[in-house]
């Protein structure tokens, strides 16, 4: 038995630091683990055109993550989109008249949501909904309004 | 006609071959429960040869595998300003193709020849009749043990060349070239999904059944001579090599 000790002990370590790279790879190489365990608020903001956000995008006060999109849907009533965010618990006093613009990481980059401070004294509270957003700029319209007014202007 | 029986003679070998090594698979999982059970000992000790004694061979490997990758993706990147993107591309790679294809290629190398060379030997020196005589089934005491070892060391082994090799890419990326190392853990995050992982890990689990077989098989099907041996330990290689590269394809085709 002496000889089966050593040998039962590496495959003991080498079964722990195999479900230990398991753990690793699903945990730390994908993004599900943002903001579930710490404590969130959610807020709203409706938009007129959400571009190509996408859930678990990051929502960024001054470039700094601080929540992230859980959910888009479409308004049917209202015809807009609305999007549903949390925002960290730590961070509780965020203006209400803030305002939300789509915006994109570089050129290439994933589009997030960017809260800009407002100068209200009331803060956004759970399930509150942030009224002044701007939607995310299309490239094609950009493009097509661009072309119109240069047309316009000959 | 003649055409055609010549045909069959020349092809009738190797459809015998794939039919006996189907057979062989269906026995090995019809013993593996009870083998599981009852002699769980050399289970653990096939476990100890394939996998653990791998994992230096699999550790270099990736460390390595990840850097290069993290080195190829940054220089190409950087032509776009999308450095950042150099842990999605290297990630990407290593979990869904790169780890499990390599790691199949390795323990094919360092443990299914191994597998083989022993099975082989053990029937030349007739060590398996002599099993048999002394009323021991060399499926319960010889070959299954080997082939669970194999199915099991394989995922494992895999998710450690994995890790490894992100941390190799990471190493490359954000100490040596300065990607931001914020940047890239958040954009890999981000891209990656659950079941980008679960996709790797399909094809592991998969790879450690075919690279197995093909180990035992090659070894219990080898002509009990020391050539035979040889032939057989440099066709448990091909035949994996082969084997997991059209598998890869197939499965990846497929959970696209």
């Amino acid at each position: 038995m002496r000889q089966n000790r050593a040998v039962e002990l590496g495959t003991g370590l080498f079964i722990l630091l195999g479900i230990g790279a398991l753990f690793f790879l699903t945990t730390q190489t994908t993004g599900r683990n943002d903001f579930t365990n710490t404590d969130v608020y959610s807020v709203q903001a409706r938009f007129e055109n959400v571009g190509s956000l996408k859930k678990r995008a990051p929502v960024a006060m001054s470039g700094v993550t601080i929540g992230r999109v859980t959910g888009i849907e479409f308004d049917g009533e209202a015809l807009e989109a609305v999007v549903t965010m949390v925002i960290d618990s730590r961070f509780n006093h965020i203006p209400d008249d803030s305002d939300a613009s789509i915006l994109t990481a570089g050129l290439l980059g994933s589009q997030y949501v960017g809260l800009q401070a407002g100068g209200s004294e009331f803060y956004l509270e759970n399930g509150g909904e942030i009224s002044f957003t701007q939607s995310a700029i299309v490239l094609e319209n950009l493009i097509g309004r661009f072309l119109v007014k240069g047309r316009a202007d000959e | 006609m003649k055409f055609l029986h010549d045909l069959w003679r020349s092809q009738s070998e190797f459809v015998r071959t794939f039919g006996a090594m189907t057979l062989f698979f269906f026995q090995l999982l019809r013993y593996s429960p009870s083998t599981l059970v009852r002699r769980f000992s050399l289970v653990v000790a096939q476990i100890f040869n394939a996998g653990a004694l791998s994992i230096v061979i699999i550790m270099v490997s990736g460390l390595f595998v990840g850097g290069v990758l993290g080195l190829q993706a940054f220089a190409n990147l950087e032509r776009f300003n999308a450095e950042e993107a150099t842990g999605i591309l290297a990630g990407f790679a290593l979990v869904k193709e790169i780890g499990p294809v390599i790691t199949a290629l390795l323990f094919a190398g360092r443990a299914g020849t191994a597998l083989t060379s022993e099975i082989g030997l053990m029937k030349a020196t007739d060590q398996l009749s002599a099993m048999e005589m002394m009323a021991v089934n060399p499926m319960q005491r010889v070959f299954v043990p080997r082939f669970l070892g194999g199915i099991i060391a394989m995922p494992l082994l895999t998710a450690v060349f994995t890790m490894v090799g992100l941390l190799g890419a990471h190493l490359v990326a954000v100490e040596l070239l300065d990607v931001d190392v914020g940047a890239y853990w958040q954009q890999l995050q981000q891209a990656m999904e659950l079941d980008d992982v679960y996709e790797g890990i399909t094809k592991s689990i998969v790879f450690g059944f075919v690279a197995s077989l093909i180990a035992v098989w090659e070894g219990y099907n080898s002509v009990p001579t020391p050539e035979g041996v040889g032939r057989a330990t440099t066709r448990t290689v091909v035949s994996t090599a082969i084997a997991v590269l059209i598998l890869d394809f197939m499965i990846t085709a497929y959970l696209l």
